[in-house]
Parts: structure tokens; sequence; C-alpha cells
């Protein structure tokens, strides 16, 4: 099916989220659409998946113009999306899931959708066991299950919001596989990212989004400047490692074992000195994240000791470890890191203002907007955190560190970022670790970590594989020991 | 002679959980939508009333049940509409209810009060009521009670062997997805909130037309609204356990009536109050089992397995939470 867009407009009250967009898809291929956070990429694939309507502009289907205004309307013309978070029932099994929305009679026949699912997943290479609940599936198998939905239902067209995220380095080979099979089988795929690694290896043509419109399109193979020149105007240079020297020993594992996450961490060891960067790597959940938790006193080691300079931390609460000069940034900014509800300089008042009873809102406004501006931050003294989008979010986060941390840690702190406001944040993280601040991180981009890190831990399966310094080592080692091969 | 007192007893509690019955499968229909419906309490006591005076008036025990099953869904109606369509708290607008529909009942229901009408009467089945042990137990009972066997029955099936109760589950879970599938997801959960009321309203017509029966004040069947509620969660939101939890509760009550007369010293009081502690201990108990530690332990003793599965129970996801305007975006 060719898709057109012809000047699509969609506002959103006052502010503009697609301004005049317009360009044609073509079956059998793999479209990219491309650009930063805030580009428009989500809200234009919405308005084809039927989820938001737009404002004005038409969409036409084969030359014929079509108006609709739900996901099950768009799914009647052949159009299904596939959702970052998929949109699926955590309690219910693979099967229910996948037997939900499928025109079916009052009484079920479930064989005969097993066996649908059965054949489907042979088709495509993908292993779902029907009788688990979806809750237990990782985020990779779980997007496997809606495709496979999507493809019994009987999609021409399939859109997909940003697919390599949060899933493993295999899953993302196996769904590239089914991606291309699908494209040669004659649907149209759009594939919504803002990794361009990924839309290099997949796309035939790329469109570019820039600040609500398109600001061009391109065919395979991709000349990598010219597409970062269209995303961002001029590509931002990569972000250089921090030069400061390095001092005493700050923080240090002696044996650290601990539960949480999906592998917890075991006999861990390891130091980290005043003013260095060190990048945890390894598959998510394979102990970096129960790491961070325990330095922030967050988790209680089972067994070992946690220095921090010469104390022992042990059996100590986050307050004391906050006290002592610690500070940890979660990844999931609105469930751990922000509190929903409140507005900015209410969370300056938490964070900062522990002294008086009363709060001095008149010298805490002032104080939130200087930070405001000083961390370019979009959004006012009062409006909901939950109200700004990803990236403010983790400037907010860090605009709440006190001034001198000692320690900071941060949990994937640059995901679901774009790269103009990943760069940034790295600036501002480098001003600290200039003065003496260590700053330990977790990133699931090994580029990232070879780029700003002074050392290196690895992490399979809850141990410390690998602990080696950034310039003795290279892509290819990293990409082993992260699989755990030493 | 010991045998015979078992066998009463035990069929005193399959007689007087009969409301209970009804009432917490209505409200495990809701709030498996995602919606609580907290008036139950003030919903029991308004259809206890309709349904006597109804009968009363007409004779009619039929009418009686119709009356009253109205009742409920017309109660459960404004949870619906306000907390579905308005997008207002369920929770404050149920429990509003549940004090104005108590008052109302106890006003509108005065010239009823302590007056003698008509009842459900029993209706042995043939054949099956002469099996030993069960046949007293079971089938020398109303026709309330047959119908709770059959309804628990039903709604199992229903909501676990049709693509309607599937919708109905995913509903609760997750609107937002259910409505990027097709669904109609304000139509199904306006239609549980509905069905479920109108089943509270039966079973508050099974309190005065057979199990509690007349009307006064304070009637009977006051708390039990309250009760039923601890029961739906008690029982995971499944509709079998959630049948458990009821005659579990019927039976604590009936023990404390036995024990009162084994023990007359004590105060009768203590013996009326006991279900409730009861059964926030049981509560407990099965938050205990979802604990690590217990899982762990189970993990290592399979034989415990199945009795810890059937502790389990989670919430709908989305139970309880306003509406959004337009789902989705």
């Amino acid at each position: 099916m060719v898709i057109e867009f012809q000047d699509i407009h969609k506002h959103y009250g006052a502010s503009v989220a697609n301004r005049g967009i317009s360009f044609r898809v073509e079956p059998g291929r793999i479209h990219g659409i491309l650009g930063e956070n805030g580009a428009g990429k989500s809200t234009l694939m919405k308005i084809l998946s039927g989820y938001t309507v737009k404002t004005s502009g038409r969409i036409l289907f084969d030359g014929r113009p079509v108006e609709y205004g739900t996901p099950a309307a768009a799914l009647d013309l052949g159009i299904g999306m596939l959702y970052q978070e998929p949109l699926d029932f955590l309690p219910l099994t693979v099967l229910e899931n996948f037997m939900l929305g499928q025109a079916s009679g009052f009484l079920q026949s479930r064989a005969y959708y097993e066996r649908k699912l059965e054949e489907w997943c042979r088709q495509l290479g993908f292993q779902l066991n029907p009788g688990l609940p979806v809750g237990k599936l990782t985020l990779g198998e779980r997007q496997q299950l809606e495709l496979l939905r999507f493809l019994t239902l009987g999609v021409d067209v399939l859109i997909l919001d940003e697919p390599t995220t949060g899933i493993s380095p295999v899953q993302k080979e196996v769904l590239f596989e089914a991606l291309k099979r699908l494209a040669s089988q004659g649907k149209t795929l759009l594939i919504v990212s803002h990794k361009l690694e990924d839309v290099e290896a997949l796309c035939d043509r790329v469109t570019v989004l820039c600040d609500g419109a398109v600001a061009g399109n391109l065919d395979a193979p991709f000349d990598t400047e010219q597409v970062l020149g269209m995303m961002f105007g001029t590509p931002p240079a990569p972000p250089p490692r921090c030069t400061a020297s390095l001092g005493s020993t700050v923080l240090s594992f002696e044996e650290v074992s601990a539960t949480g996450g999906r592998a917890g961490l075991t006999r861990g060891s390891a130091s980290f000195r005043r003013g260095e960067v060190v990048g945890l790597a390894g598959l998510e959940g394979s102990g970096q994240g129960p790491f961070l938790r325990l330095a922030a006193g967050l988790e209680e080691p089972l067994g070992g000791l946690i220095r921090l300079g010469e104390r022992v931390m042990n059996g100590l609460d986050p307050l004391e470890f906050r006290r002592s000069g610690v500070t940890f940034l979660p990844t999931a900014r609105l469930e751990e890191g922000l509190v929903p509800g409140l507005t900015l300089s209410e969370h300056f008042a938490l964070a900062f203002h522990d002294r008086t009873f009363v709060i001095p809102w008149n010298e805490v406004t002032s104080w939130t907007e200087k930070r405001i501006d000083r961390f370019r931050i979009r959004g006012r003294a009062d409006s909901p955190v939950e109200s700004l989008s990803g990236g403010n979010q983790q400037r907010i986060l860090l605009s709440l560190v006190p001034e001198a941390p000692i320690v900071l840690l941060l949990e994937q702190p640059t995901r679901g970022l774009d790269l103009e406001s990943a760069r940034w944040f790295w600036q501002q993280l480098q001003g600290l670790c200039a003065n003496g601040t260590t700053i330990l991180f977790s990133s699931a981009e090994l580029d990232e970590i070879l780029r700003v890190s002074h050392r290196v831990l690895v992490f399979y399966n809850g141990s410390i594989v690998l602990n080696v310094k950034t310039d003795e080592t290279d892509f290819n080692q990293l990409g082993r020991a992260i699989a755990g091969k030493v | 002679m010991h045998e015979l007192n078992f066998i009463v007893l035990l069929a005193g509690v399959v007689a007087g959980a009969a409301p209970l019955v009804f009432a917490v499968l209505g409200e495990t229909l809701t709030e498996k939508a995602g919606v609580i419906n907290l008036s139950l309490d003030g919903t029991l006591l308004l259809s206890a009333m309709v349904a006597f005076a109804v009968t009363f008036e007409t004779g009619s025990l039929l009418l009686g049940f119709g009356a009253a099953a109205l009742t409920g869904a017309a109660v459960a109606a404004v949870v619906g509409v306000a907390g579905i369509f308005l997008g207002q708290s369920q929770l404050a607008v149920g429990f509003v209810l549940t004090l104005m529909c108590r008052d109302l009942a106890y006003f509108l229901g005065n010239p009823f009060a302590r007056l003698h009408g008509p009842q459900v009467l029993p209706l042995p089945v043939p054949f099956l009521n002469e099996l030993p042990v069960l046949g007293p137990i079971l089938f020398h009972q109303n026709l309330l009670v047959y119908l709770n066997f059959l309804l628990i029955g039903l709604v199992w099936f229903y909501m676990y062997g049709t693509r309607w109760g599937l919708e109905l589950r995913a509903v609760g879970e997750h609107p937002q997805a259910a409505y990027a599938r097709g669904i109609n997801v304000r139509r199904l959960q306006m239609l549980y909130v509905l069905a479920g009321g109108a089943l509270v309203g039966v079973a508050g017509a099974a309190f005065s037309l057979c199990t509690k029966p007349g009307w006064g004040r304070p009637q009977g069947a006051e708390g039990m609204g309250w009760i039923a509620l601890a029961i739906v969660i008690f029982g995971g939101w499944h509709p079998v356990k959630v049948a458990c939890g009821a005659y579990l509760f019927a039976w604590l009550q009936m023990m404390g009536i036995s024990f009162q007369n084994q023990w007359p010293s004590i105060p009768a009081q203590v013996f009326q109050v006991a279900p409730f502690p009861l059964m926030i201990f049981v509560l407990l108990l099965m938050h205990f089992s979802q604990k690590r530690a217990v899982e762990q332990w189970a993990e290592k003793h399979p034989w415990s397995l199945p009795l810890i599965r059937f502790f389990h129970g989670t919430a709908p996801a989305s139970l309880g939470q306003p509406a959004r305007k337009r789902l989705g975006s």
C-alpha cells in the first residue's frame, strides 16, 4: 500500500507538533522516520495509527484519501502500530494476549489460535511459550508477540516506535531479520527511531523530521554526516573525555554480594578514585542496577564491605549516603527520581530546604527560576514535572544534584535522549568531574562508554568480569565480555 | 448426634452465605472491569428494603427480586456515570452513596418495619437431597442457593472461557491497550458496573426475603457490604476463590453462634465481632503467601505450591482509576 502524507498539521493547544508534513511511503520497503526528541515523529505515527486526530491535512492510501480516528478503524484499513512500551496485558498469558482483539466467536477456539501462533512463530524464528503470562516475558519477546498479532490481523502497514530500545542485541538481530522478511513479502514498514545505526542497518529510505517539519528524504546507502546535518543543523561534536587528574580512592566495594535485579551481585570488588568517570557495561539486568543502588545505599549488601573514603557504609540508610556526598540518578525518572504531581519549585524545596519548617516560597521560586535558566529546562517553576519531556526531566534531575557531589551515580543517564541532549548532559557532567566528582554510570551504548569514561567495568550474570582502562581495551573485547566470554 | 450437628452446621453455612455470594460475584465483575463500587453496603440495605416492600405490597417474590436488582443497578449507574464518563473519583462517589442509600433505606422503609411478609421457601431437589451427607447440606435448600452454585460456575466460565470474559479482564487491566484493540472500554465498564450492581441488588433481596427475613432497624444485612468488598480482595478477584471467601465468612459466623451456646459465660458480642478480625487475619495470610521468603520455601516444598498459589491474587492494574477523557492520547 502506498501511503501519502499531504500537509499534515497537528496542534496541541498552543504548541505545534507537526507543521505541514508531506511525504510518500512505498510498499515493500522499510522506511525510517528519523529525528531528535520532540521532532514530531511520534505524533505523526500516532496520527497514522489512529491514536490521535490530525488538525489538518490529508492522508492517502493508494491515492484514495482516508479519514479515521480510532486505532480500531486504522486496523480495519490495515495499519498497526507497535509502541515502545507494548500495549499488552501483563497478567494474561501469551495466547490470551494474542487472541484479544481478534475476531472470534463467543466461545473461543484456543487450539485454533495456538496453532496460528505457533505457525507465525516458526515463520519468523520467534520462540514464545503460549501459556506464560506476558509479565514474565522480556521486552523483546513482548514486541515479537505484538508483531505476530498484527500479522495475523492481516495488516499491510506496520509502524514500529523505537523498536530497539531496551531489547538485547540478539533479539535485535532476530527482529531485523523478521522485518526484512516482511518487507520482502510486500508489507510496508515504518520505523521511528533516533538511533542512526539502526536506521542505517535496516532502512531503504529515510525521512528526517526536524522541529515538526520534513528536513529531507534520503535513500540508502546513507551519508551519516548528511543525516546528522538534517537532524540538528550542524552535526554535534561528540563530548570529549574529562582530563582532570585522578585523586585518592573515594569509594570501594570489597567482595560485595546482594540480591535485586535479575542476577543480583556476586562478590563484586572495585574501587573508584576522585575525578574518575567509570562506565558500567553489560546486558540489562546483569548486575549494574544493584551495584549502583548498593553504592547509593538504597539496597543493603548481604555480604562484603562498602567504603566511602575510610568509612564503612554497610547498613546505613540512604539519607546518610546522601549526606556523605553520594547522589543517585535512576533511569526510571518519573518512577524513582521525580515525584509526579509536584511542580519544579516543589521539587527544589523538597531537595534543598530541609532546615526550616515553613518553606520560604518566594526564595525557592526565584532560586528555581535561576536553575531553570542555568540548566536550560523547558518548563516553568509551577509546571508539574510529568508535563515535561524526557530530556527536560533528565535536566531537572541533574539540576537537583547538590553543588559538589563526591560520587554521582547514574543509571542509563542518556537512555531515550537524542544526541544533542546527551551531548549537553555529558558537558554538564564533565564540569562536575573536573571539580573532583567521581562519576559511575551504566549504559547500553558501548560507544558512549568508550567515549567518555576512564575505565570500564563489565557485568555478566551478576559478576564483574572485566575491569579495564578505556585506553587499554576496544569494542571487541568489551563486546565479548558482555556476552560472558573473557 | 455429633455428625448430625456437623451437617446442620454446614447446611447453615451454605444457606447463610447465599446473599453474600451474589454480592461478591457482582463486585468481582465490576472490579475486574476496573471500577470499584464502594457503595455496596448502602446498596444492599436499599435493595433489601425495596425487595421487602415490593413483595409485601404485590405478594410476588419475583417482582421483589426484580425491583431489588433494578435498585442495585441504579445505584451502580451513579458510580459508573460519575467514575467512567465524568472522570470523578469512584471511591468518593461510592462512599457518599453508601451513607445516602443507608439513610434512604431506613427512611423510606419505616412503614414496612417489623411486618411479616412473604419469604423464599425451601425447595429440596428430588433424589439429590436423599444423598448421604451432601444431600442435606447442598440439596435441601432454597432456590437462591442453587442459583448460587450455578452462578459461581457461570461467572468463572464466562471470565476465563469466553471471548467477552477475556475482554472484561483486558479492560480492567490496561484500558488503553484494550482501546487500541478496538474494544469499547467505557461501554464495557458501564455494562459490568450495571451487571455487578444488579447482582448486589439480588443479594439485598436475598437478605430481606430469605436469610434475615423482614425489615427493621438495624437490618441484619448491615455491614455485609463492607465484608463483601474485603472478600473480593481476599479472593484475589477470582470468582471461585471469592465465593470460597463468602463461605468462609458464613462459616465463621456460624461458629460464633455455636460457640456462644457452648460457652455462655463469654459475652455474645465477642462471637458476633470475631469473624471480622478473623477475616483481617486471613487477608494477612494471603499477603504473607506473596512474600519472597515464603515463595522460596515453597519451591523446596512442592506439595505446598497449589495451596500458596491459591492465595495468590493481583488486583486489576487500572482498578479505581478515573477514566481519562480520551483514552490514549
